[in-house]
C-alpha cells in the first residue's frame, strides 16, 4: 500500500559513506592519541568525539539525516530520555561521595 | 510521515504493505535496544565517579590494539553493510550480496577477537567475581564486573545481528530482497549500526580509560 | 468512501444482518486462536489469560488475609507468607495490571477507535501473546522448582535477592520475558497510531483512548527495558557473582533500587494511564455530554508520561539517598499529581448538567474518579519527604498503591469490561448482577484498604507474618473487607459468564456511545469495517445545548 517515498537525492553516493568511514578511522585514531597524551584530554576527547561518532552513524549509515522530523524527533526523545536518567541519578550519587 | 491515511490508501487492495511503518517499529525496538545498554551506562557511571583512580588502573590491562582493531573492524563492517543496501537499491544483486558477506565476516572476525581478549584474561584469573579481583579491590572488581557485562551483552548482539544479516544473505540470495522491496535489509541493517554505535561508546569507557 | 454515520441511540432495534461472520464466528478451533493475527482474539487470549492470573492474585491475597485473623500462626508459616506477599506481587503486577487495559481493550478497540483494520504489525502482537504466556508459565514454574517460590517481595532488593536460595532466578527471567511482551506492544501501538488512523482522523479527533494508549505505548518502549538490564543483572549477580549490587564486593544496593524504580515508577503509569482513557471513554456516553476538555485530558497523558518517569527516587526517601536527591524528587512528586489533577477536574467538568444514566459502566467510573482521588492524595502525602519518613514500608503505602492500582486501574478494567463486553461478546448482562458486584466490590475495597491507612499510620509495617496486639481489632476488619471484595470479584466473574451464557443479544449500541466502535456490529466482522470510514467529526458529539444530548441522524 505505502511504499517508501524516497527519491534517488536521498540516497547519499558510495563516496559519501566510504568518506564517513573515513572520518570514523580518523575520530577513532584521534581519541586514541588524546587517551595517550593526558588524562584530562582523554576525558575531553571522549565526551565530544565519541558522541560525533555516534552522530555520523546515526545521520548517515542509518540515514537519519534524510528521514522526516518526526522521527529524528523520536530519536531525539529516547537519546535525551537515557541523558535524564543518568542525570537525575547523579542528584543522589553526586552528593554523597 | 504522520498525516492520515489517504482515501486512495483506505482503499487499497488488501495486500497491507507500509515500509515507512516497517522502519518506524525498528527504530522503536532500536530505542528499547539503547535503553537496555543505557541501564548498563547509568551503572558505569556511577561507579566510575565513586572508584576514579581504581577505574583508571584496571583500564590499563586491557588491551588496547586489540580494543581499537575490533573498532575498525565494526565500523568497516557498518560500511559494508550500507553498501550492501546502497547496491541492492540500484539492482546490483552480485555487490549487494558480496558485501553482505563481507559484513557477516568482519562480524565474526571481531568475535574471535573477543575470544582472544577474554580468554587471555580468564588465564590472568581475571572474571567474574574471581577471587584475585576481590583482593585488588571494589574497584577493579566493579570495572571488570562492568566490563565483562557489557562487552557480553554486546557480543551477544553481534551474534543476533550476524544471524541476521545471515537471514537476509539468503533472501537476497534468494530474490526475496528486490530492488523494490528490500525494507528488511534495511532494518537489519539498522540493527547492525546499532550494534557499531555500542561499541564507539564501550571502547573509550573501558579501553581508553586509563 | 463511506462517511462516518452517527451511531444509532440507545438500543431498541436488531442489530443488522452482517453478510460475513464475526470475528467469533470466523473461524473455528483452537489454532485458529492461540495462532491468530486478528487483534480483536490477541484481545481475547490476552482476557481470558490474564483474569485467570488475576483470580489467583486474589486468592492468594485472600490466603494473606486470612492468615492476619489471628496473632501468631493461622494457617501457614513465615517462610509460606514471604513466598504469598512475592507472588501476589509478581501476578498482580506483571501479569494483570501492567498488561491491564491495552492488552485486552487496547489491542481490541484500538484499530477500531482510529478506524484502522487491524495494528500495524499482526504478528508480532501474537508474538506479545505468546512472549505473555510462557513469562506466566515461567512464574508458575519458580513455584515448583528449585528452591521453592522467591520471597524477596516483588521488588527483588539486592542484595537479599542475590542470596537467597529461593527461586529469585526464574522469577526474575519470567518477569523478564513480561516485558519483551509489554516492549512489543508498544511498540505497535506507537505505530499503529502514527500509520494507521482512518481518513479525517487528526490527532486531535482520536477518542481519548487512543491518546492515553500513545502515552503509555511510549513508557513502555523507554522505560520497561531498564528493568529488563537490571533482572538481567540479578540473574548474572546469581549466576556468576560479577558483584555489581553486592556491598561484600563494592558493589551499591542502593543502585539497584535506583535502577528498579527508574521503570518500576514510570510503570504505574502505564498502569493508570489507559485506565483514565477508559474513564474518558465512559464518562461522555453515560452523562449524554461532550467531554470536557478534550486537549486538556490528552495532552496531561502526555505529561504524567514525562513527569512521571523523574520521581522514581521518592520510592528510596529512606534509602540513603542524598538530601538534594529527596529534595528534588520530593518536588517533582508534587509537580506530577497536577496533570491528573486536571483529568478530574475535566471529568467532573463534564458530568455538569449532564443526563446521567446510571448503567453498571457508570457506576464503576464514579467509583473510579473517587478512589483514585483517595489513592493520589495519599500519594502526594507520602512525597511529603517528613511524612515518608513514618509510613514507609507501612500498610499506608500498602493502601496508597491498592487505591490507585485496584480501585484505580482495577476498578476502571471492570468499567470497561461492563462497558465494552456487548460489543466484544454480543451478549448483554444482567444489570442487577452487575450492581451486585459493583455493592461487593466498593464496600468491601474500602473496608480492607481503607483500614490499612488507619494501620499504616498507626505503624503497622508491610511485610510482616504477624502483628502486634494494638493492631489486632482493624487487622480482622481489614481481612472481613477482604471477603466481601473477592465475593465481588467472584460476581464480576459470573456477571460476565452468565451474559456469556443466557445474555440477550446485544445490540449495535446499547449505550448510545459516539466512538467509532459503536457503528460496527456486535460482534464485529473480522476485518472492523466493510469500508475504512472517513472521519468528519470529532468524538462524543453529544448535542451541547439541551444539556442532554441526542445523536444525530
Amino acid at each position: 500500500m505505502e511504499h517508501t517515498t524516497e527519491t534517488h537525492a536521498d540516497h547519499p553516493s558510495i563516496g559519501t559513506f566510504l568518506a564517513v568511514w573515513l572520518a570514523l578511522v580518523v575520530l577513532t585514531a584521534m581519541l586514541v592519541i588524546a587517551s595517550q597524551v593526558s588524562h584530562d584530554l582523554a576525558v575531553a576527547a571522549m565526551l565530544t568525539l565519541t558522541p560525533l561518532k555516534a552522530g555520523l552513524v546515526l545521520y548517515y549509515f542509518m540515514h537519519l539525516k534524510y528521514e522526516g522530523v518526526l522521527l529524528k524527533a523520536m530519536v531525539f526523545v529516547a537519546i535525551a530520555t537515557l541523558l535524564v536518567f543518568i542525570g537525575f541519578l547523579f542528584f543522589d550519587i553526586g552528593f554523597t561521595w | 510521515m504522520d498525516t492520515p491515511m489517504t482515501d486512495a490508501q483506505a482503499h487499497a487492495p488488501s495486500e497491507h504493505r507500509d515500509d515507512l511503518g516497517a522502519k518506524v517499529g525498528m527504530w522503536l525496538f532500536l530505542f528499547t535496544e539503547l535503553i537496555l545498554f543505557g541501564g548498563l551506562f547509568i551503572l558505569y557511571s556511577a561507579y566510575r565517579s565513586m572508584h576514579a583512580h581504581a577505574f583508571e588502573d584496571a583500564g590499563k590491562l586491557l588491551d588496547v590494539p586489540l580494543g581499537v582493531t575490533n573498532t575498525v573492524v565494526l565500523l568497516t563492517s557498518s560500511l559494508t553493510v550500507v553498501l550492501a543496501i546502497a547496491y541492492m537499491q540500484r539492482g546490483d544483486r552480485r555487490k549487494a550480496t558480496a558485501f553482505l558477506l563481507a559484513t557477516i565476516g568482519l562480524a565474526l572476525t571481531f568475535l574471535v577477537i573477543k575470544t582472544i581478549e577474554w580468554s587471555a584474561k580468564f588465564e590472568h584469573g581475571i572474571f567474574p567475581g574471581s577471587p584475585h579481583l576481590l583482593e585488588k579491590g571494589p574497584g577493579e572488581t566493579l570495572f571488570f564486573g562492568l566490563y565483562f557485562l557489557m562487552t557480553g551483552l554486546h557480543g551477544l548482539h553481534v551474534i543476533i545481528g550476524g544471524i541476521l544479516l545471515t537471514v537476509m544473505l539468503w533472501w537476497v540470495v534468494k530474490g526475496k530482497t528486490t530492488q523494490d522491496n528490500y525494507v528488511y535489509l534495511e532494518n537489519a541493517g539498522l540493527y547492525w549500526h546499532l550494534v557499531d554505535v555500542i561499541w564507539i561508546f564501550l571502547l573509550p569507557l573501558f579501553y581508553l580509560a586509563a | 468512501m463511506t462517511t462516518l454515520a452517527a451511531p444509532a441511540t440507545h438500543a431498541t432495534h436488531a442489530p443488522h444482518a452482517q453478510t460475513e461472520p464475526d470475528y467469533l464466528r470466523a473461524s473455528s478451533g483452537i489454532l485458529s486462536w492461540i495462532g491468530s493475527t486478528d487483534h480483536k482474539r490477541i484481545a481475547i487470549l490476552y482476557l481470558t489469560t490474564m483474569l485467570a492470573m488475576f483470580a489467583a492474585g486474589v486468592l492468594i491475597g485472600v490466603l494473606m488475609r486470612v492468615e492476619q485473623l489471628t496473632i501468631g500462626e493461622t494457617i501457614m508459616k513465615p517462610e509460606t507468607y514471604n513466598a504469598l506477599f512475592t507472588l501476589h506481587g509478581v501476578i498482580m503486577i506483571f501479569l494483570f495490571v501492567i498488561p491491564g487495559l491495552p492488552a485486552v481493550f487496547g489491542n481490541f478497540f484500538l484499530p477500531i477507535l482510529i478506524g484502522a483494520k487491524d495494528v500495524s504489525f499482526p504478528r508480532i502482537n501474537l508474538a506479545s501473546w505468546w512472549l505473555f504466556i510462557t513469562g506466566a508459565a515461567l512464574a508458575v514454574a519458580s513455584l515448583f522448582t528449585g528452591g521453592g517460590a522467591p520471597d524477596t517481595g516483588w521488588s527483588f532488593y539486592a542484595p537479599f535477592s542475590i542470596r537467597t536460595g529461593t527461586n529469585v532466578s526464574l522469577a526474575v527471567f519470567a518477569a523478564f520475558v513480561l516485558g519483551f511482551s509489554s516492549i512489543l506492544t508498544g511498540l505497535n501501538f506507537i505505530t499503529t497510531i502514527h500509520r494507521m488512523r482512518a481518513p479525517g482522523m487528526t490527532w486531535h479527533k482520536m477518542p481519548l483512548f487512543a491518546w492515553a494508549a500513545y502515552a503509555t505505548a511510549w513508557i513502555q518502549v523507554l522505560a520497561t527495558p531498564v528493568i529488563g538490564i537490571t533482572l538481567l543483572l540479578v540473574m548474572a549477580e546469581r549466576f556468576l557473582g560479577v558483584g555489581i549490587f553486592d556491598p561484600a564486593k563494592g558493589g551499591d544496593p542502593v543502585l539497584y533500587q535506583h535502577l528498579f524504580w527508574i521503570y518500576s515508577h514510570p510503570a504505574v503509569y502505564v498502569m493508570i494511564l489507559p485506565a483514565m482513557g477508559a474513564i474518558s471513554e465512559i464518562l461522555p456516553t453515560f452523562a449524554r455530554r461532550s467531554i470536557f476538555g478534550y486537549a486538556f485530558i490528552a495532552y496531561s497523558s502526555i505529561a504524567i508520561a514525562a513527569l512521571g518517569s523523574i520521581v522514581w527516587a521518592h520510592h528510596m526517601f529512606t534509602s540513603g539517598m542524598s538530601e538534594v536527591a529527596q529534595f528534588v524528587f520530593s518536588l517533582l512528586t508534587f509537580l506530577v499529581a497536577i496533570p491528573s489533577a486536571i483529568k478530574v477536574f475535566n471529568w467532573t467538568a463534564t458530568l455538569y448538567k449532564g443526563s446521567i444514566d446510571m448503567q453498571p459502566p457508570m457506576l464503576f467510573a464514579l467509583s473510579f474518579i473517587f478512589l483514585f482521588c483517595i489513592g493520589g492524595l495519599t500519594g502526594v502525602m507520602q512525597g511529603a519527604l517528613a511524612v515518608n519518613q513514618h509510613v514507609h514500608d507501612t500498610y499506608f503505602i500498602v493502601g496508597h498503591f491498592h487505591y490507585v492500582m485496584f480501585g484505580g486501574t482495577g476498578f476502571a478494567f471492570f468499567a470497561a469490561m461492563y462497558y465494552w463486553f456487548p460489543k466484544m461478546s454480543g451478549r448483554m448482562y444482567s444489570k442487577k448482577m452487575a450492581n451486585a458486584s459493583w455493592f461487593c466490590l466498593f464496600f468491601g475495597f474500602n473496608g480492607l484498604y481503607f483500614t490499612m491507612l488507619i494501620l499504616g499510620w498507626m505503624g503497622m509495617p508491610r511485610r510482616y507474618y504477624d502483628h502486634l496486639p494494638q493492631f489486632h481489632t482493624l487487622h480482622i476488619v481489614a481481612s472481613l473487607g477482604s471477603f466481601l471484595l473477592a465475593a465481588g470479584v467472584v460476581l464480576f466473574f459470573v456477571t460476565l459468564i452468565s451474559g456469556l451464557r443466557k445474555g440477550d443479544k446485544a445490540p449495535e449500541n446499547p449505550w448510545g456511545g459516539k466512538t467509532l466502535e459503536w457503528s460496527l456490529g456486535s460482534p464485529p466482522i473480522v476485518e472492523n469495517f466493510h469500508e475504512i470510514p472517513t472521519v468528519h467529526q470529532a468524538p462524543y458529539a453529544y448535542n451541547e445545548e439541551s444539556g442532554h444530548g441526542h445523536a444525530n441522524d
